[in-house]
This record gives C-alpha cells, sequence and structure tokens, in this order.
C-alpha cells in the first residue's frame, strides 16, 4: 500500500501533505488528552494488527485495518495513521518524511469516509451491523488503493500500468480485510460496546 | 520485536544534534524528491550514500531494508519500461521497452534510494522517542507529539501481549488456513487485542492524572546545538544547493 520515497511528483507530493494536515487538524482539535491516550493505545494495537498475516489461498496478505480505525476513531484515524506511518518509517524505514503526507491521506480519508457511512449501521445490530462492518472495512481499502494508485497515475502516465496492477492486487486484501472487521466489530459490540460509540462522544 | 538497528552507534552522525538531524533529513528529501535530472539525482545518491557510510550502520539488517523497500521499484521496473511510449529499444512479443520508460524508472531508483539512505543514516540513527522530542522542538504540535511518544511506549508492550496469545493459540493446535475459522480467531483475538488496549488506556490515564498530569508534558532531554552542529548543517545546506542547482542547469547556463 505504501508509495516508496522519490516516485511521485512535487505536486502529488505537496497536494497530499495539505490534505493530510487539513485531515489531522480536523482530528486533534476533536480530541482532548483523555482521549489522546485512548487513541494511542488503540493505534499501538492497530499498528500491532496491521503486522499480523492472514491466509488468502496459497499466500497471506498483510491487514491494512483502516476501515476498521475508521469505525472505531472517526476523524482521529488521520493523526492516528500519521502516527503510525511514521513510526513504520522510523522502525522499518517503509517511506518517509516526502510521502508522509501521501500516505495518510489515502489511507486516512477513505477510513474516515467508510466511518463515517458505515456507523449507523453498526449502530443498530444485528445483520445491518455486520453488513456496515463489512463495507467500512471492504471500501477503505478499496478506497485506500483507488487513491494510491491516483496518486501513481496522476505523477507520470507511464505509472498508469502499474497503478491498475495495484488496484487488482488489492482485491482480495479487501475481502480479508472485509471479513476481519466484520468480525471485530462483532466481537467488540459484545464485549465492549463503548468502543464503538467511542468517535460519537467526541465534539470537544 | 520493533529493535531499531541503526539508532546507537559510535559514529560522528550519531554525536550531531538529533534536531538538526532531523531538519536535514527532512529538507534533504525534499530537495531530492523534486528533482528531475538523472545527474542531480546522481549527486544525491553519492551524498547520501556518503553519509550513510559516515554513520556506520550495521550491514546485516542495511540490506534487509534496503531490499525490502526496493521490492516496490522493483515492481515499477516489471511494467513501466513497457508502459511509456517513446523510442522502442528492444521489443518482443508485440511490447516494446522504451528509452524514456527505462529513464523514468532510473530516475526513480535513484531518487528513492537516495532518500532512503538519508533517512536511514540522518533519522533512523536515534531512538524514536528522542525523534518525537526533536520533533516537537521542531514545531510539531504538542498532542501530535503526545500521541507519537505514547503509541510507542505501548507498542512493545501490545506487541507482547499479540504474542502470548497467539502463542497460546498455537499451543492449542490453531493452524491458520484460508477457511471462516481462522479468520474468526484472527478477529477475536485481534477484538481483545483492542479491548485490553482500551482498557489499559483509562488505567494509564487515571495514574498519570494522579500523579498531577495536566496536559503538559516535561522531559529531561535537552539538546544543545554545538559548532560541529552548525558546521554539518552549513555543509548539507551547501550539498543541497549544489544538488538543486544542477537540477536546474539550464536556468544559471552552466
Amino acid at each position: 500500500m505504501h508509495i516508496s520515497e522519490g516516485v511521485l511528483a512535487p505536486a502529488v507530493l505537496g497536494a497530499g501533505a495539505a490534505l493530510a494536515a487539513a485531515g489531522m487538524a480536523v482530528g486533534l482539535r476533536r480530541l482532548d488528552y483523555d482521549r489522546l491516550m485512548t487513541v494511542a493505545l488503540l493505534s499501538a494495537a492497530f499498528f500491532v494488527g496491521s503486522l499480523i498475516h492472514v491466509p488468502v489461498g496459497p499466500g497471506s496478505v498483510h491487514l491494512i485495518l483502516n476501515g476498521l480505525l475508521g469505525a472505531v476513531l472517526g476523524w482521529a484515524a488521520f493523526p492516528s495513521i500519521f502516527v503510525a506511518l511514521l513510526l513504520q518509517a522510523l522502525l522499518f524505514q517503509f517511506g518517509g518524511f516526502t510521502v508522509l503526507g501521501v500516505n495518510t491521506f489515502n489511507m486516512a480519508m477513505p477510513a474516515v469516509l467508510g466511518g463515517l457511512c458505515c456507523r449507523p449501521l453498526i449502530r443498530r445490530g444485528g445483520k445491518a451491523r455486520l453488513a456496515g462492518a463489512f463495507c467500512c472495512g471492504a471500501g477503505a481499502v478499496a478506497g485506500a488503493a483507488l487513491l494510491t494508485s491516483l496518486s501513481l497515475a496522476w505523477t507520470d502516465e507511464g505509472f498508469v500500468q502499474a497503478a491498475c496492477l495495484l488496484l487488482a492486487a488489492h482485491l482480495p486484501v479487501m475481502l480479508a480485510e472485509g471479513v476481519i472487521t466484520m468480525l471485530v466489530v462483532g466481537f467488540l459490540a459484545r464485549v465492549q460496546p463503548d468502543i464503538l460509540s467511542f468517535s460519537a462522544n467526541s465534539h470537544g | 520485536m520493533f529493535d531499531e538497528p541503526f539508532a546507537q552507534g559510535p559514529s560522528p552522525i550519531h554525536g550531531l544534534d538529533p534536531r538538526v538531524r532531523l531538519a536535514a533529513a527532512g529538507g534533504g528529501a525534499c530537495c531530492l524528491a523534486v528533482t528531475h535530472a538523472p545527474e542531480a539525482a546522481c549527486a544525491g545518491l553519492a551524498l547520501s550514500a556518503a553519509l550513510l557510510a559516515c554513520s556506520l550502520p550495521p550491514p546485516g539488517p542495511l540490506v534487509r531494508r534496503w531490499a525490502v523497500v526496493n521490492l516496490f521499484i522493483l515492481f515499477l521496473w516489471t511494467t513501466v519500461p513497457w508502459s511509456v511510449p517513446g523510442a522502442s529499444l528492444w521489443s518482443a512479443y508485440g511490447l516494446s521497452v522504451s528509452r524514456e520508460g527505462l529513464e523514468l524508472c532510473l530516475l526513480v531508483t535513484l531518487k528513492s534510494n537516495a532518500i532512503l539512505f538519508l533517512f536511514v543514516a540522518l533519522a533512523a540513527s536515534m531512538p524514536s522517542p528522542t525523534a518525537g522530542c526533536a520533533l516537537a522542538r521542531l514545531g510539531m504540535p504538542a498532542k501530535l507529539v503526545f500521541l507519537f511518544l505514547f503509541t510507542y511506549r505501548y507498542l512493545h508492550v501490545i506487541a507482547d501481549e499479540w504474542q502470548r496469545m497467539r502463542t497460546a493459540a498455537l499451543l492449542r493446535g490453531f493452524r491458520p488456513r484460508t477457511d471462516m475459522h481462522t479468520y474468526r480467531t484472527l478477529g477475536y483475538m485481534l477484538g481483545m487485542v483492542l479491548v485490553r488496549s482500551y482498557e489499559r488506556a483509562r488505567h494509564i490515564y487515571e495514574a498519570m492524572l494522579l500523579r498531577g498530569f495536566h496536559g503538559r508534558f516535561y522531559t529531561v532531554v535537552r539538546f544543545r546545538t554545538r559548532p560541529r552542529d552548525a558546521l554539518f548543517a552549513l555543509a548539507m545546506l551547501c550539498g543541497l544547493a549544489a544538488i538543486l542547482i544542477l537540477d536546474h542547469r539550464e536556468l544559471f547556463h552552466v
């Protein structure tokens, strides 16, 4: 899902950084320190979750979990994903300073939109909750793959083919992600339902 | 689980002020990201390779991480030379490799590796908490720094928790396959990790309130800028300016 450093055009990098900064400003404004601590711990949990290998057919995929993140954290997904990407850069050297903005926006915007669209369904319970959670998980990955492909395609028309391949490669991830998001949301609704209403209570 | 192999070392780079290092890494990355001439990208690669050599990184982890980061570049090499229109160099089965496509791939590879080396030499050469404090001094918003520091602090704790649950599952005969049972098990384990993190966050915050936390972070880390930091910053500025001038040669009639 990551785009490496040095690939994208300066205009795409700049636009991504500006949009990510705007999203983070919205996300941070709604958080006080009490909630920040919860966001920090959940971010760490999501970071660990994104390292899990999930078997799909003969291979395995890494989860991205941005849909679940959006469903739980709402706009706080922006700072949360930014911090996770910064840590990934420092700990594993995936990505770096210049692509941080683009990558944050590409993953966080579909997460926030998925969370906003699917939260009414998730709150309803029963089958609607499971359907909403699946759509949120799969949709957020699809959106992230689409934005990543568009960033490549806008940089140079030579990257269009690579962008299409990237989009196709994310189809199995979408399915796995949708199923896992559905199961986790079902689990949280039974065990600790107040996590699911975490972002609904934030109007600071 | 999350070791930082480049964070400690005896090199001259590790002795520099973390703020200067991060600012140089950020500024350098921006300069290298906007270059479009192969000569400038080559000069950038030479500069960052020299810095990387100065930071004396352990070779094993360096090669492994370099390979992983270059997987994406390899993926571009497999598609881009075929899909960029231009002068055909070689063709087979109706596909042709274009000169423009190869040039684009080469430029991206040079830039990507130059920025990676710069990042390993200057930013990955400090522990993450130090990087967080340095970013705070460089103007990152306090809430974001708080989030960064606490996410890092509890990353290891939560990763250990996940490992413990995974070991328990494996001991009970869990073998990951492509079926609903595997997905349900992984989903519930992940849900449990989230529930525990949620609880833990409440306990930590209450403990901090009890110890007088009121939204301000005091740090005992003190950064000092010495003459050699200024010298390094000046050399870095000159190097980057030279790369930018090389990149826009036509403007300067060199």
